[in-house]
C-alpha cells in the first residue's frame, strides 16, 4: 500500500486569495467576537508588514494602514476541502477527507498508470498548482504516517517501511499531532523526537497517557491500521462566491465566472464526466436572483470553452440590480465522451474542432441559428424538410462504417419520399410533362426509371420560406405542369401545378398555379 | 538559402505569377476541382485557389451559382468533411441539394440577423479550419472586411466562397480567384486569378442537371 497526502497549510487563506484578481494586495483573515478580533491569517504582503496569525485587528490596524479584512468561514474551508478531494477523485477511489486540512489517498493501485511517482506527483502539483493552494506532498507506506510527515516535509515519498522509521524518528515531538497535554508533558521530561518516544516501553506508555497515544503511535509506525472513511463525490455541483461590495458592470464578473467554471471543469475531469446544461445565477441584496441557463448540444468539459460560452451568454443577459454573489450550479453531469481526434488530420492547421466551434457560433448568434436539414418525405414543398439542430455527422467515424451508412440513408430517403410515385398504371403528370421527347421513348424511359426508382423528381435548390406572387412580364415555361396535390388528411390541403419558368432576367423559377386555373404564377424556388 | 527546391513545386505555388497567357493547369497535391472541365482548364491550379477565398459575383440569384458549387460540396460531404453555408438568401432546399451529392448532415447552415454576424461567423469557421469549405453570402461587405476573410482562409487552410451582387465587381478585392456569373447569356467570367493571367473569353455556365 502506499498512500499520498497533501496538507494545505494556508487552506482558508489560499481558498479566499483565488477568489482575488489581484493576490499581492495585503489581505487578513479575522475571527473572534466583535470586541476582540483576531488575525486567523495573513498573506504574504501582509506578513511584510509585520502582520501575523493570532495578533489582535486593533494592533494590526496601528501597524498598517489599509488590508482588505475577510471573515473567516469555517463552512467554506470544509467546502474547498472537498473540492480538492473531488479533483483529487481522479488519481484514486480511496480519497479521505478524515484528517484536517488535508487530503489522503491511496496511490498503490494507481502507480501503474499515473506513475513512476515523480511524474505522478508532478501531475498532482500541476493540478493543485492550477486551483491556486499551496501545498505539502508526502508519499508514505500508511495514511497516518504520511499525515504527520506531511506537515514536516514540502516533499517526501518513502517506500520502504525502513525509510519511514528512519523519517518519523527525526520527527519533533511538537509536529506529531500527539494531543497538545501530551506533547508538553513529553518535553518536560526531555523528549524531542518521535524517535525518544518510540523508544519508551508501551505498557509504561499507557500508565501514563492512556491507551490512545499508543493507538496513535502504532498507526503512524504503521503497526495498527488507520480506518478512514471514503469521500464520496456528490452528483450535481454547486458553488457560489460572495462579493463584499456591489457589482455593477459586466468586467468585474468575469474573474470570479472563470474561477467557478475552472472549479466545474476541475471537478467534472475528477467524476470523468461533462456537463451539457448549468445555470449561473447573479445573487441581488433584496430581489429575486437573476438566472442564466447555459445549454449545451453535447456534453463538455473544456474550462477555456464554458467560460467563453457562459461569458456570451452573461453578456446577453440583463441584470436589473447590482449583483451581490454568484453561483454556478450544473444538476446533470452526463457522461463525457471526448471526440475522436484523427491522427492522420488532413487540416493540419485546425485550431478548433467543429463541435466546439457549434457552440461558440450557438452561444454568440443564439441556439436556434446553427442547424442542418434533413428531407421529410413528402410532397409538399412545405414540409419536405426539417431542421435539424443537433447533427452527429460531423464527429468522425471509421470511414468504412460512415460511407456504408450514409449510402444506405440516401438510398433509404430517395425510396420514403418518391416510392409514392410509382403509381402501378403509369407515369404520372410530372414525368409526362417534363420529358420532351418523342412519346414512345418517353414512355420507355418513364417506365425504366420507376422500375430502378432512382430518378427524383426535379427541384430547385433554393426554396423560398413562403411563396410570393411572381411579377415579371415575359415569361416563358420550360416544362411542367408538376401536379402536387396532398395533405388533405392533416389540414395542410394542397393542389397545385408546379412549373420551371424562364424570366426576363434569365433566372430559372419554380412556380406554382392553383390546379386548374390560368392565373398569376406563385414563385416557390429558384434554380440556381 | 541553401535549401534545395524543386523547381516544379516553386512553380505550381499560385504566388509566382507567370507571365504567359495560356492555362496553368498543373494539379497540385491540394488542388480542389471545381467539378467542371471546362474551368477546371482555365484556372491556375486546376481548380478553386486552396486555402484562399473566391469570390462570386452574381448579376441576380438563381442564374447558376448552386449548380457551379455543388459539385465542390457533394464531393468534400461525401469525403466526410465539414462544409459551412452563412446566411443562405433562400432556404436551401434538401431535397435538390441531396440530389446533387450533398451529404446533408455535414452541411451545417448558419442564419444570422445581420452582415456583421456573417462576417464574424465566417471569419471563425475559417479561421478554425474545421471546415473544408465555407460558403457565406455577403450583400454588404468592405474591402477591409473581405481581406480579414482571406486571412482568416489562409491561417486555417480553408476554402473559402463570398457570393456579393455584381455590382460590387467594380471594387477592389483581396480574394484570389473572382468570378463573375451573367444571366443572359448565360456565362461566366474569370475576372481575377492569382497565379495567372484570367482568360478573356467567358465559359459557359454549367447548366443544372435536367431529367
Amino acid at each position: 500500500m502506499a498512500w499520498a497526502c497533501v496538507w494545505l497549510p494556508h487552506l482558508a487563506l489560499d481558498g479566499v486569495l483565488r477568489d482575488r484578481a489581484d493576490p499581492s494586495r495585503p489581505l487578513v483573515l479575522i475571527a473572534g467576537p466583535a470586541q476582540r478580533r483576531r488575525l486567523v491569517a495573513v498573506n504574504a504582503t501582509a506578513a511584510a508588514s509585520g502582520l501575523h496569525a493570532g495578533q489582535s485587528l486593533a494592533a494590526a490596524q496601528a501597524l498598517l494602514g489599509h488590508f482588505d479584512c475577510v471573515e473567516h468561514d469555517p463552512a467554506a474551508h470544509a467546502r474547498w476541502q472537498r473540492l480538492l478531494a473531488s479533483v483529487l477523485y481522479r488519481y484514486s477511489s480511496q480519497v479521505s477527507l478524515d484528517f484536517p486540512d488535508s487530503v489522503v489517498f491511496e496511490v498503490a493501485g494507481s502507480l501503474k498508470l499515473f506513475g513512476p511517482w515523480p511524474r505522478f506527483a508532478a501531475l498532482l502539483h500541476a493540478d493543485l498548482d492550477a486551483l491556486g493552494f499551496r501545498h505539502h506532498l508526502v508519499l508514505a507506506p500508511n495514511p497516518c504516517a504520511a499525515w504527520v510527515l506531511a506537515q514536516n516535509y514540502a516533499e517526501l515519498a518513502l517506500d520502504t517501511p525502513h525509510a519511514l522509521t528512519h523519517a518519523l524518528a527525526q520527527v519533533p515531538i511538537d509536529r506529531s499531532e500527539l494531543p497538545i497535554k501530551v506533547t508538553e508533558a513529553l518535553r518536560a521530561m526531555g523528549l524531542r523526537t518521535l524517535k525518544q518516544v518510540f523508544a519508551l516501553p508501551r505498557a509504561a506508555l499507557v500508565r501514563r497517557f492512556g491507551p490512545d497515544v499508543l493507538a496513535h503511535l502504532d498507526r503512524v509506525r504503521g503497526a495498527a491500521p488507520t480506518p478512514l472513511t471514503w469521500y464520496q463525490p456528490p452528483d450535481r455541483f454547486d458553488e457560489r462566491v460572495e462579493f463584499n461590495f456591489d457589482v455593477e458592470s459586466n468586467e468585474a464578473l468575469w474573474f470570479p465566472l472563470r474561477r467557478l467554471v475552472q472549479d466545474l471543469a476541475a471537478f467534472l475531469t475528477g467524476r470523468d464526466g461533462g456537463v451539457q446544461r448549468f445555470e449561473v445565477l447573479l445573487e441581488h441584496d433584496g430581489r429575486a436572483a437573476t438566472s442564466v441557463s447555459i445549454g449545451l448540444l453535447a456534453a463538455e468539459r473544456e474550462p477555456r470553452l464554458l467560460f467563453e460560452i457562459a461569458q456570451s451568454r452573461l453578456a446577453q443577459a440583463s441584470v436589473p440590480a447590482p449583483v451581490r454573489a454568484m453561483r454556478l450550479r450544473a444538476d446533470e453531469l452526463p457522461p463525457f465522451v471526448p471526440a475522436g481526434g484523427d491522427l492522420f488530420a488532413p487540416n493540419a492547421a485546425q485550431t478548433l474542432a467543429w463541435p466546439q466551434l457549434r457552440e461558440r457560433l450557438r452561444a454568440r448568434l443564439g441556439a436556434g441559428q446553427v442547424y442542418t436539414l434533413r428531407v421529410e418525405a413528402d410532397h409538399r414543398p412545405e414540409r419536405a424538410w426539417q431542421r435539424v439542430e443537433r447533427s452527429c455527422a460531423p464527429q468522425p467515424q471509421p470511414q468504412a462504417f460512415s460511407a456504408h451508412a450514409s449510402a444506405a440513408h440516401t438510398s433509404a430517403s430517395v425510396e420514403r419520399s418518391y416510392a409514392p410515385l410509382a403509381e402501378p398504371r403509369g407515369p404520372s403528370r410530372a414525368q409526362l410533362g417534363s420529358t420532351k421527347a418523342t412519346p414512345g421513348v418517353a414512355e420507355t424511359e418513364a417506365r425504366y426509371a420507376f422500375a430502378l426508382r432512382t430518378i427524383p423528381p426535379l427541384r430547385p435548390g433554393w426554396l423560398l420560406p413562403r411563396p410570393i406572387p411572381l411579377r415579371s412580364r415575359e415569361l416563358r415555361i420550360l416544362s411542367g405542369p408538376e401536379r402536387i396535390e396532398s395533405g388533405w388528411w392533416d389540414g395542410g390541403d394542397v393542389r397545385r401545378d408546379y412549373y420551371v419558368v424562364e424570366t426576363a432576367e434569365g433566372q430559372r423559377a419554380w412556380a406554382y398555379r392553383p390546379s386548374g386555373e390560368e392565373g398569376p404564377f406563385m414563385l416557390h424556388g429558384w434554380f440556381a | 538559402m541553401g535549401a534545395v527546391l524543386e523547381l516544379d513545386a516553386v512553380l505550381r505555388d499560385a504566388r509566382v505569377w507567370r507571365g504567359r497567357a495560356g492555362p496553368v493547369s498543373v494539379p497540385g497535391p491540394a488542388s480542389q476541382p471545381t467539378g467542371h472541365a471546362p474551368l477546371d482548364a482555365v484556372l491556375p491550379g486546376g481548380g478553386w485557389p486552396p486555402a484562399a477565398l473566391s469570390e462570386l459575383l452574381l448579376a441576380s440569384d438563381g442564374i447558376g451559382e448552386l449548380a457551379l458549387l455543388w459539385p465542390t460540396l457533394a464531393r468534400l460531404t461525401t469525403n466526410h468533411e465539414t462544409v459551412a453555408l452563412i446566411a443562405p438568401p433562400y432556404l436551401p432546399y434538401p431535397g435538390a441539394w441531396e440530389a446533387a451529392g450533398v451529404v446533408l448532415d455535414r452541411l451545417p447552415v448558419i442564419a444570422v440577423r445581420e452582415t456583421r454576424e456573417a462576417l464574424w461567423a465566417a471569419e471563425q469557421m475559417l479561421r478554425a479550419g474545421c471546415c473544408a469549405a465555407v460558403v457565406c453570402w455577403l450583400n454588404a461587405a468592405n474591402d477591409r472586411a473581405l481581406r480579414r476573410l482571406a486571412v482568416a482562409a489562409a491561417s486555417g487552410r480553408t476554402l473559402g466562397f463570398v457570393l456579393r451582387p455584381a455590382t460590387a465587381a467594380a471594387n477592389p478585392s483581396p480574394a484570389a480567384l473572382r468570378l463573375a456569373l451573367d444571366a443572359r447569356p448565360a456565362r461566366l467570367r474569370v475576372l481575377k486569378c492569382r497565379g495567372g493571367l484570367p482568360p478573356t473569353a467567358p465559359i459557359p455556365l454549367p447548366v443544372p442537371v435536367q431529367h
